[in-house]
């Protein structure tokens, strides 16, 4: 075929595939039973998702005084989960879409799943806004609809409506992306199990690949509408987490009134999002045994990408502190230093360490390869990423113009709980996925075989 | 003229591509390709316009932002401007900078859930829908050409031929 590559690249599929053995090993795990790991997993997730949901429930039954609010500091953790939450679905959008446009051969294999990442990490922050209401029966409040209240409408001009508007877009188009790309991949789960004569599986797999049949029509629509959706992905991902940004940045909050917030909030959602890439595409290489998909040299791309991201991060960290010192403004300054050397130092220490320190370390060849050193560093990341939006969210509201008002936050039970139980919804969701799910985008790991396929590399 | 329709099954685009390119010059028309991924190259030679969707895509995006348009105004400047932070709503244009987010998601929102409106309907894909590939294993590593005989004055036996020395490596024909 046309496609030319150098010789140099390493390949991305590794062990001599044919195109069957692609299909074969990818849709072994969703035909197979699982194993006990896999249900150790999900049980663990699941009793951790129920315990998150009960406690959703409590708070709804009792109003979020339950959680470690209080007057002064009247945003904590439920917004840092949330900010913390859509971060990580970033990084799913970026490898669908940005890096389809840039014609990254290596997002083959991990797009699926980055993308599913994407919908449930969108799913777990929608909760947070939504519980944080109080009254969650009213939260179709937050849409323009016709009333008989006065008539009273949304706010166009608040940065809250915008979050509205953008995280229901990004949710949505996401999953329509996703979905367009499954089509192709179920159709084949249909198909094998039509020549292993499983009727019920036929069934289930046809009516989720909506009667795909493949023909060169369809692909040559398929290709199209790949196309534009990542054209309108690429600047819908980069507006939601700037829109979410300016949930702050529009705020006359000392720590908060800045305008780097967009540029350095995308950064660091992808940063972050990146991370929980890896993390999770460690342990499903492992246990789904697609070791010759997600290759070491795909893992060390992501980290060229955690590395540039993360220095972002930390340019942007130093900025802020440079531009607070030279705003001359006092409240802009006290805001900078108490977060750094004030009560909450520690958070703001561990926020340095995870998101500046940890990633420079990706700059050794031999880090960067290493799956152990990458798990780890990307945990890592993950903590130091909720940590930086806490910072920015507790520290700025903890100590503002009133000292009279000054307090510290305190999280109770509830607010932990609910923040590890979206843990648990996370991997349920995750674990479930890629039990009935094709893990990997068999249609399109194919077309790239001839060109990054080991065998055509000798 | 018969209404038979004949099969060729190849293993390898390549092949198929080129074996296509070979039919098409002698006059076959070939009315379907299935195929487990898209095959590169094989819409110009058997004849596969290029899609409208974009444009659609276009149209749909066109509409989101004049309904984001349409709704703002309608709600915020006409039937009950506010007064928020000292900024008031009286004039659309004024504000516009507040509104560039609203009226980008809806008009991402629009173009994106149209186009993948308009593709499913326009593949005929739906749940429930009966998939059409001749053989199942087209959606794992086999290509399959469809000739049928009414669209073609190049003998039966010929067409075969054809398939076979271009690589087939199945040759099945179907009455309809």
């Amino acid at each position: 075929m046309a496609n030319i590559e150098s010789k140099v690249r390493e390949p991305l599929i590794l062990g001599d595939k044919t195109y069957h053995q692609i299909s074969e090993d990818i849709s072994i795990p969703v035909e197979g039973k699982a194993n006990k790991w896999w249900w150790l997993a999900f049980g663990v997730s699941l009793v951790t998702m129920l315990w998150g949901v009960g406690l959703i429930l409590y708070t709804i039954g009792t109003g979020i005084g339950t959680w470690g609010l209080n007057k002064t500091i009247d945003w904590a953790w439920d917004i840092t989960n949330f900010v913390w939450w859509v971060g990580i679905g970033h990084a799913g959008t970026l490898i669908s879409a940005i890096l389809l446009l840039f014609r990254q051969k290596w997002r083959m294999s991990i797009n699926r799943s980055a993308e599913a990442m994407t919908i449930f990490a969108v799913i777990c922050a929608a909760l947070f806004p939504g519980i944080h209401m109080g009254r969650i029966w009213m939260a179709y409040w937050v849409f323009p609809f016709p009333n008989q209240f006065g008539p009273l409408w949304v706010n166009f001009n608040s940065p809250l409506l915008w979050d509205v508007f953008a995280i229901s877009t990004y949710f949505s188009v996401s999953l329509v992306f996703w979905y367009i790309g499954l089509i192709p991949d179920f159709a084949t789960i249909r198909d094998r199990a039509e020549v292993a004569m499983r009727p019920a599986r036929r069934w289930v797999y046809n009516m989720l690949s909506f009667g795909w049949s493949g023909n060169a029509r369809a692909w040559h629509r398929f290709e199209e509408i790949s196309l534009v959706l990542a054209g309108l992905a690429t600047p819908l991902v980069l507006s939601v987490h700037t829109i979410v940004s300016m949930d702050f940045a529009t705020s006359v909050i000392p720590g908060w009134h800045t305008t780097i917030f967009p540029p350095y909030f995308v950064a660091g959602a992808i940063f972050s999002g990146f991370a929980m890439v890896l993390t999770l595409m460690l342990i499903a290489r492992k246990v789904l045994n697609l070791e010759h998909y997600i290759t070491i040299n795909h893992v060390e791309y992501m980290n060229k990408i955690i590395t540039l991201t993360g220095s972002i991060v930390g340019v942007a960290y130093l900025t802020e502190l440079f531009i607070a010192y030279y705003s001359g403004v006092p409240y802009e300054q006290y805001a900078f230093l108490n977060r750094a050397t004030g009560p909450y130092w520690w958070a703001y220490a561990s926020m340095m360490t995870c998101n500046v320190v940890t990633p420079q370390l990706f700059w050794f060849k031999k880090i960067r390869r290493s799956l152990i050193a990458t798990f780890i560093i990307s945990i890592f990341v993950n903590i130091g990423m909720w940590f930086e939006r806490f910072v920015i969210i507790v520290t700025s509201l903890h100590r503002d113009y009133l000292p009279s008002s000054w307090g510290m936050f305190h999280p109770s039970f509830v607010d932990i709980g609910i923040f590890i139980g979206t843990l648990g919804i996370f991997f349920t969701a995750f674990l479930a996925y890629s039990r009935a799910f094709p893990v990997i985008a068999m249609a399109e790991t194919k077309s790239i075989l001839k060109s990054s396929g080991s065998q055509y590399k000798k | 003229m018969s209404k038979k329709i004949i099969y060729g099954l190849f293993d390898d685009e390549e092949v198929l591509l080129k074996s296509a390119k070979q039919l098409v010059k002698s006059g076959v028309y070939i009315r379907d390709v299935f195929s487990p991924f898209p095959i590169h190259g094989i819409d110009p030679v058997i004849g596969v316009p290029r899609t409208n969707l974009h444009i659609a895509g276009f149209i749909y995006g066109a509409l989101g932002l004049a309904t984001a348009w349409a709704m703002i105004w309608g709600l915020l400047i006409i039937d009950w401007p506010m007064n928020i932070g000292g900024k008031p709503n009286f004039t659309f244009w004024e504000n516009l900078p507040a509104f560039i987010p609203i009226s980008f998601e809806l008009t991402v929102f629009c173009s994106a859930h149209g186009m993948a409106i308009t593709y499913l309907i326009v593949n005929k894909l739906y749940p429930g829908q009966e998939p059409y590939n001749p053989d199942p294993r087209t959606t794992d590593d086999k290509f399959m050409m469809q000739i049928n005989l009414e669209d073609t004055s190049v003998a039966e036996g010929e067409v075969k031929e054809m398939l076979q020395s271009g690589g087939a490596i199945e040759i099945t024909e179907k009455e309809v």
